[in-house]
């Protein structure tokens, strides 16, 4: 990572669900650091439930009325987006901030246009008249290559097919020219001629609007196509984060080693795909020490103990691992005692 | 940093269980004030031989529009004042809670149990079996449920256990039409299908692996059920087409009371409308609460 | 839109021909229905004339389509205390009904929309809390107890209002609030449940996620979604409330349809009582057809044919 001030910067951001009674607390989002230069494309990967979209939307403090962010700031340029007004963050979603949600299907309102749809936070935001919202909408369809935007603007969504849609919700993100899209698997539910349509488009905007990306997915042949960073999440904490090609190359957290290994690479038809044993904790009651300690290979007595910090394995690159600890000046007889029984667990 | 969130949560957590509308209504975890409700109404109409004061059917003309004792004019022979005929509002209250016990309960059981077998049959076995019952829950179901029941009554005329097959005949669309659609779910099942493979006849299945699986949801509709057919009860009563006088039916009642209402005579109608808002209010909010408890599925009922 | 009206037609030609076969099996269902359809003390003569023209003693599809006959042409029999046909008794009391029910629908929807959104926008806290004892008290005071205790409070003691009768505006402010009390409750429930369902939709994240004003949200994209179900179940109402209403009409005298079929169980004029039944079914069943065709306009989904 390069100096200066980031575009987005998080910094010890937590975001927890409690229920009704008090009583069940479950850490969606645990003490989270990471940074996003302008321009730049972040991905974060993780498993289904691995806290990435909790995280998207806490971002722009649009979460469902049990959760709460309960530590830690986003700095927008500096802003701190936690202590805004709602006001203040209404100035920035949409404006600021867009993002794209994951199922283009269900994310536009039916009974609406599209047009009034794209048109709506041009009006919001930048106080358009209809007219002319209504003429930028139909340069941004034109924008996401939907073809005869002029007919189209004053069709219904269900006209229109999920790949079209997923251009609409795309062009709705763009719409106020923002600094940041937040993408949350804008592709999981479109066909994989679609899906590579999508991303070379996403990629395209982003040239064309300088815009900065955070990418979320599960799938590590994406990121290694689109994003120069990677964020890798593990139950509710961000366990890698660094430049893309530095991570591949030397995973420094097991789980993200396991998560390459289990990519089919073309390359190698005998290779072995490794699945990770196990299921991933609930979040709800998190083990006492490294989340990811019961299903590691190279487990310690003390990663079932004690939760590792975040340590800087090398220049630009973070890691949540005990192994990645940079030697501490201990006996080497200490530090093998401490390492028991390592695939055991 | 980790003990500033730890600190956090405790508040976020502290703030929530603390409402006092919850509390209003149940304490622990049991709706104690509606289950108290009841026990009271059934208790009373168990032990209405005991408990009453007068004879309910047998008034003193000569007592007639007696005032509550509290009330100028009162006495305590007559706690809750006289009728028009001069029988103790009181005693009328206490039988009139046996009359919507017993009508209220047998007519959910039987709807209850006519509804959930024929939801289970056409639910299970589709077909034209489905399509038959069906599309008569639909029609039965576009009969306004009032006008229905009284036409009903019409026919087969006016008797106590008239009225619980009029009930039970109107309401058991509303079970068919829940209950099927859970066992069409529950068809996909796995261990349903299992039970197929195994060998079982279509009936065992039914009983054996169908049946217990929505036993909850017809428990909890029926309680629901509850409020809607006492307050059906005594609408009918009300009208004159439920049960006959002089039995002491709460809408019964109000339809009396009707006749001192316009000169004042207030607990003739306040007191019976007052026992069955407190019984259909209870068992309204027990069956939310078992809703909750043992059909999270029935929730957007 | 043309095949799914066409179908929705068809199942209510359906439904109609089932409720008329309900009707006419029920009344032959106790034995001989002549008894009911004369009336009482009529001389054997009657009987037997009714008994020809129903065609008691012919198989079981002649009765009914003798009955179906004489439905048609008879306008729904002939009412034995006002010696007129059913059909035109009806007709003259529907007015006054629908003017009941259209205020009191006016009233539930009044409260209970506002008070529905206020719950779901507040879903947990004071307001939630507040509806949600409202609810439970509308759906458990049976309506005619509380139009008694309006007439007590507000006739009786106040002396405000006319206690029973029809004629000025004020003769319709208790029947109406007395009827619209429950589905107010009603009303409120659903508009809540069906607002909190689409406050958690996709399509509202984006709206927020836009930036659009709160205001917005809920009004313009919130709204028109979460009304869908709520006017579905208010044309329901409308005609249920019509059917609903003799417990209220009776209460407070209103000449309404409720009204008629109270005196017909009153005078024990049963055309009168099997005609209400027949017309309250057959209008819910076509309210429901229209209000399905109603439903393929305002929702593009349908009306685009899809």
């Amino acid at each position: 990572m390069t100096g200066g001030a980031p575009l987005l910067e998080l910094d010890n951001f937590s975001t927890h669900y409690v229920s009704a009674q008090g009583t069940r607390v479950v850490r969606a989002v645990d003490q989270v650091s990471l940074r996003v230069e302008a321009g730049e494309t972040l991905g974060i990967v993780g498993e289904s439930g691995s806290g990435k979209s909790t995280l998207a939307l806490s971002i722009l403090r649009v979460l469902p009325p049990a959760a709460r962010i309960v530590s830690g700031r986003a700095l927008l340029d500096g802003e701190d987006l936690v202590t805004k007004t709602d006001a203040e963050m209404r100035e920035v979603r949409g404006k600021r901030i867009a993002m794209i949600l994951q199922d283009p299907m269900a994310s536009l309102n039916p009974l609406f246009t599209i047009g009034n749809q794209v048109a709506e936070p041009i009006q919001v935001h930048e106080h358009a008249g209809r007219r002319t919202a209504w003429q930028r909408a139909r340069e941004l369809l034109k924008a996401v290559r939907i073809p005869s935007p002029e007919a189209r603007v004053r069709q219904y969504p269900h006209e229109m097919s999920g790949g079209m849609r997923q251009r609409i919700v795309g062009a709705i993100g763009i719409s106020c020219e923002p600094r940041l899209l937040i993408a949350d698997e804008p592709t999981t539910s479109l066909d994989l001629t679609i899906q590579a349509q999508y991303l070379n488009l996403l990629r395209d905007l982003q040239r064309a609007h300088g815009l900065a990306l955070i990418f979320i997915t599960h799938n590590l042949g994406i990121v290694a196509k689109m994003c120069d960073q990677l964020a890798v999440m593990y139950a509710g904490r961000m366990v890698e984060h660094g430049p893309v090609s530095r991570i591949f190359n030397a995973p420094a957290h097991p789980y993200t080693k396991a998560l390459l290994d289990s990519i089919p690479r073309m390359s190698d038809p005998d290779q072995r795909l490794a699945a990770i044993d196990g299921q991933p904790p609930d979040l709800s009651s998190l083990p006492p020490g490294c989340a990811f300690a019961p299903r590691c290979g190279q487990a310690m007595a003390r990663c079932h103990v004690a939760a590792p910090p975040v340590f800087v394995p090398e220049e630009g690159r973070l890691a949540r691992c005990w192994l990645t600890e940079p030697p501490l000046p201990v006996s080497a007889p200490a530090r093998d005692e401490l390492r028991v029984a390592g695939g055991a667990v | 940093m980790s003990i500033q969130v730890d600190a956090e949560l405790v508040a976020v957590a502290g703030r929530a269980p603390s409402r006092p509308s919850r509390r209003l209504i149940r304490v622990g975890d049991y709706p104690v004030i509606p289950l108290a409700i009841l026990a009271t109404i059934t208790f009373v109409a168990i032990f209405a031989n005991q408990l009453a004061p007068h004879n309910p059917e047998v008034g003193i003309l000569t007592a007639r529009f007696k005032p509550p004792f509290w009330v100028a004019g009162g006495t305590t022979e007559y706690l809750l004042g006289t009728d028009q005929l001069g029988r103790d509002v009181l005693s009328r209250l206490i039988f009139g809670a046996r009359i919507s016990m017993v009508v209220g309960f047998t007519a959910v059981i039987f709807a209850g149990f006519v509804g959930t077998m024929l939801g289970i049959i056409s639910g299970y076995l589709g077909g034209w079996v489905d399509q038959v019952v069906m599309r008569l829950t639909d029609t039965w179901l576009a009969l306004p449920a009032l006008t229905f029941a009284i036409f009903l009554a019409a026919i087969v005329g006016p008797s106590m256990w008239n009225i619980v097959i009029i009930l039970g005949a109107v309401y058991w669309t509303r079970y068919a039409r829940v209950i099927r659609s859970e066992v069409l779910s529950l068809k996909e099942r796995e261990f349903v299908r299992l039970a197929i493979v195994a060998g079982c006849s279509k009936w065992a299945i039914m009983r054996r692996h169908i049946l217990p699986n929505v036993i909850n949801s017809a428990i909890v509709l029926g309680t629901l059920m509850l409020g809607v057919v006492i307050v059906a009860e005594a609408s009918l009563s009300f009208l004159g087409v439920g049960v006959p006088p002089p039995q002491p039916a709460w809408g019964l009642m109000l339809a009396d009371g009707k006749q001192g209402l316009m000169v004042g005579y207030w607990w003739l109608t306040v007191f019976p409308g007052l026992c069955i808002m407190l019984m259909v209010l209870s068992a309204n909010l027990l069956g939310d609460w078992l809703r909750v408890k043992l059909d999270p599925q029935l929730r957007q009922l | 839109m043309k095949r799914y009206i066409a179908r929705r037609a068809g199942y209510a030609v359906l439904s109609l021909f089932l409720l008329s076969v309900t009707i006419f099996l029920f009344v032959r269902l106790t034995g001989d229905p002549a008894a009911l359809l004369v009336e009482p003390g009529a001389a054997p003569g009657d009987i037997a004339a009714i008994h020809h023209q129903f065609g008691l003693d012919r198989p079981l599809y002649v009765q009914y389509v003798l009955f179906m006959w004489s439905l048609f042409h008879g306008e729904l029999g002939q009412s034995f205390y006002y010696q007129t046909p059913v059909m035109g008794l009806y007709l003259s009391r529907l007015p006054n009904s629908l003017e009941l029910a259209s205020v009191a629908m006016l009233f539930s929807l009044v409260i209970g929309i506002p008070a529905g959104i206020l719950a779901a926008v507040h879903v947990g806290r004071f307001w939630d809390s507040a509806g949600k004892l409202f609810t439970l008290l509308g759906l458990s005071m049976p309506s005619f107890w509380v139009g008694l205790l309006l007439i007590l409070l507000f006739s009786v003691y106040l002396g405000w209002l006319p206690s029973s009768g029809a004629g000025t505006p004020w003769h319709l402010i208790m029947p109406a609030f007395a009827l619209g009390w429950y589905f107010a409750a009603a009303h409120m429930r659903l508009t809540r449940s069906s607002m909190l369902e689409v406050l958690g939709s996709e399509y509202i994240k984006l709206a927020r996620i836009k930036g659009l004003p709160q205001i917005l949200v809920i009004a313009k994209h919130a709204f028109k979604n979460a009304l869908i179900p709520v006017m579905t179940l208010a044309g329901i109402n409308l005609v249920l409330m019509i059917n609903v209403a003799v417990v209220v009409e009776t209460v407070f005298a209103w000449p309404g349809i409720g009204r008629l079929l109270y005196e017909g169980i009153a005078f024990r004029d049963f055309p009168v009582v099997q005609g209400c039944v027949i017309l309250g079914g057959a209008m819910i069943v076509i309210v429901n057809l229209f209000i399905d065709i109603v439903y393929a306009f305002v929702d593009p989904r349908i009306r685009l044919g899809s």
